[in-house]
């Protein structure tokens, strides 16, 4: 297993120079030299230095997959929360059925949930979601778990094995928005093991061999309950 | 402001009616309760309470005024709650709306029915004189059931206060002279469930709420039912009972905590 | 400002021990609350404040919004009880200049092009007061800030200096804030050394001007040394494990 040197860096720390090295997201460049911009992870490899942030809002990227909580139904579109510095835009348009002017709280109404796709974030950060895609739709049932975004990726894991395990010890149905919001379905214990070996992954993040111990705390509670 | 997902209200509710909270807690059971005093050096008496992560300070500052026409020889005691931004992202700045209000005010009922504040003895000189108490809440971080944690720092506060009667050449510093504390116990309802100490998902859905004061005795001292839903009666006995159950171990790690 | 009976120096020494050129007690603590996506708790003498960052987020009401870039709202606040003479609670107008004076300093570091129409909200409490709040309080928000994942392209830190019995020293406590000459409070950006607030009220001749700030910048990189190291101890020890 490759070990990737997960170092910390906070705005304003040196990182290099444009001369040896491109500067890449979360960093700024001045003077000729790069800094890191946000507090978060430095990954340098021989082309690219990037910060990945450790906190902060979602930030919207098109294609993401997403969870979103309508914050208010207008009459040809809906504004919908998806935790990023702005509400997104959900379209008449962008939905798999037919409304009519006016008719949009008789489809999603405030705090519905919905798994969504970003569509389209424009230069002024406008967005847009869209439900028309498989496996877009409507939420019933189940329970939302608020993650930070960063933690995303390692609650997913590498080809989503963290994601596979807990499916598999937990028989939850299991959904990651990439915006940091979880939807988790099953019975009450499962969604219980959930949302607290979530909560593990978030609080050991960045420790190394984390996908081990979660599976052997999993396998053996699986054991405890025989 | 912050939106609930309504399937978040579903899963509570399907959970209550299993007997089960979504932190695992009883019906009357309170989160972990950290009780702190002295936590201000400025103010004459300090306590810093959390429950759960719900976390609030109150500091007490006395100083010397003018009594009431109507009751001249007593002394003053006067109560305000902030509800900053600091503590949610749903608190605005600005002078305080109806929640800081109401929660300044079923604090200071609750110190005030109990004669918690010997307030005949803080009289200087009858009519012209007398010591001011002024309580002074500010939420820090906001989780869930802001009145427990509201009035447990007060009391706390309260216990550790001393009337600064230096400062005005009046004497020694004294402990100020206080009676038994009651404590509050909050409990809320939906769904036909009633929960003891809401967290802030329960307070969400919440659609009424009951906030008991007790003292030593098990006597009740203040109430307040708030948000526009209702309560039975048979509801409301059972609340003051768990009330009365939970304010005496409560009041046990006060006395603890200030070192009775 | 005034004759008085206290002798602010003796043997070379403040009233409270210090050197000329020393800081008081600083304590830093990143992550302290649970709702605000970023804090600070900091004690600086007998200073006590606790900072909140809520943001980026659509600012309102939509007349403040800035088409181009996010507006930064600092509020500074004293609580009733952090002063000796109880504080009516509420900003008076003391509270709002520093809240204006402070956000200024906050916009200089912030890249604020990344989210335009959004506003980034600090909260700044003072709970216990004792001179130089609003330096502490800047303190905290910058740490706030980063805590909060606010893009930045430098931590800002403050401290003050000013001149007690014609002796230019750094930091001033209590007593010598009320009976001293001159307070002169900044903020920089310690990366680059510019500065981002400077207020100063007193009486000093140029050349102790140039003493006092020299003085309060070097007390500012010894802030900003403990800033880092509170940021970085939150963040490594979540780190944990090691190679198996």
């Amino acid at each position: 297993m490759s070990q990737e040197k997960r170092e910390i860096v906070i705005p304003s720390q040196l990182l290099g120079d444009i001369k040896n090295i491109k500067a890449g997201r979360g960093t700024f460049v001045e003077n000729g030299k790069i800094y890191a911009e946000v507090l978060g992870i430095l990954n340098k490899n021989s082309n690219y230095i990037n910060v990945t942030p450790l906190k902060g809002r979602y930030d919207p990227i098109e294609k993401d997959f997403v969870i979103g909580i309508v914050e208010e139904a207008m009459s040809s579109s809906w504004l919908v929360d998806i935790n990023a510095a702005y509400p997104a835009l959900l379209h008449v348009n962008e939905v798999p059925w037919d409304v009519d002017f006016g008719e949009t709280e008789r489809y999603l109404n405030y705090g519905d949930c919905i798994m969504a796709k970003v569509l389209q974030v424009d230069q002024e950060k406008k967005l847009q979601i869209t439900l028309k895609d498989r496996n877009l739709y409507k939420i019933k049932g189940g329970q939302i778990i608020n993650v930070e975004p960063s933690k995303v990726p390692r609650i997913i894991g590498k080809k989503g094995s963290m994601i596979s395990l807990l499916k598999k010890y937990t028989k939850c149905r299991i959904f990651v928005g990439q915006n940091g919001r979880i939807w988790v379905d099953g019975d009450d214990d499962g969604i219980k093991k959930v949302i607290n070996t979530i909560d593990m992954i978030e609080n050991e993040a960045l420790s190394y061999g984390l996908t081990n111990k979660i599976e052997e705390l999993l396998k053996k509670e699986a054991k405890d309950v025989h | 402001m912050t939106i609930t997902p309504s399937i978040k209200k579903e899963y509570l509710v399907n959970l209550a009616e299993n007997g089960k909270r979504s932190d695992g807690r009883k019906f009357d059971e309170f989160r972990k309760i950290s009780i702190e005093t002295g936590v201000i050096s400025k103010a004459e008496g300090s306590a810093r309470v959390k429950i759960g992560n719900t976390q609030v300070i109150s500091g007490i500052k006395m100083d010397i005024g003018e009594p009431y026409p109507d009751s001249p020889e007593s002394g003053v005691m006067t109560t305000a709650a902030e509800l900053i931004p600091l503590a949610s992202p749903d608190f605005e700045a600005g002078p305080p709306r109806e929640d800081a209000i109401e929660l300044a005010r079923v604090v200071d009922r609750g110190i005030r029915e109990s004669e918690l504040i010997e307030v005949d003895k803080l009289c200087i000189e009858p009519g012209e004189k007398v010591w001011m108490v002024f309580i002074d809440i500010h939420i820090l971080d906001f989780d869930g059931n802001l009145f427990d944690a509201a009035s447990l720092a007060s009391l706390a506060a309260l216990l550790t206060t001393n009337v600064p009667a230096e400062r005005f050449d009046l004497g020694e510093n004294y402990p100020l002279p206080l009676k038994e504390p009651p404590i509050s116990c909050t409990s809320v309802k939906y769904n036909g469930v009633v929960v003891m100490d809401p967290s802030l998902d329960e307070e969400e859905i919440a659609e009424a709420r009951l906030t008991v004061a007790t003292d030593i005795n098990g006597h009740l001292r203040a109430m307040q039912k708030g948000l526009n839903g209702s309560f039975s009666v048979d509801e409301i006995k059972k609340v003051i009972k768990a009330s009365i159950d939970n304010g005496r171990k409560i009041q046990e790690q006060l006395y603890k905590s200030v070192g009775k | 400002m005034n004759d008085t009976e206290i002798k602010l120096f003796e043997n070379g020494k403040r009233i409270d021990g210090r050197k000329p050129d020393e800081l008081r007690k600083i304590k830093i603590e990143a992550g302290v609350l649970h709702r605000a996506e970023g804090s600070c708790y900091l004690e600086w003498g007998g200073n006590k404040v606790i900072a909140a960052v809520y943001g980026p987020r659509e600012a309102i009401p939509r007349h403040t919004q800035n088409p181009l870039r996010a507006i930064v709202n600092a509020r500074y606040n004293m609580a009733a009880f952090s002063v000796d003479d109880r504080k009516r609670p509420g900003p008076d107008r003391r509270s709002r200049e520093i809240s204006k004076v402070i956000s200024e300093a906050l916009e200089n570091v912030i890249l604020l092009e990344r989210f335009p129409r959004a506003s980034i909200d600090v909260n700044i409490e003072v709970l216990d007061a004792e001179a130089g709040t609003r330096c502490a309080g800047l303190t905290a928000a910058g740490v706030a800030l980063v805590d909060a994942g606010i893009p930045m392209k430098d931590i800002p830190v403050a401290c003050a200096a000013g001149k007690i019995e014609n002796q230019v020293v750094l930091d001033l406590g209590k007593d010598e804030d009320n009976y001293g000459n001159a307070d002169l409070p900044i903020a920089i950006s310690p990366r680059t050394g510019e500065v981002l607030l400077l207020q100063m009220d007193g009486h000093l001749t140029l050349e102790e001007f140039d003493q006092a700030l020299d003085l309060a910048i070097k007390g500012c990189h010894i802030v900003s040394d403990i800033q880092k190291k509170a940021i970085t101890d939150k963040y490594q020890s979540v780190q944990g494990g090691t190679t198996q």
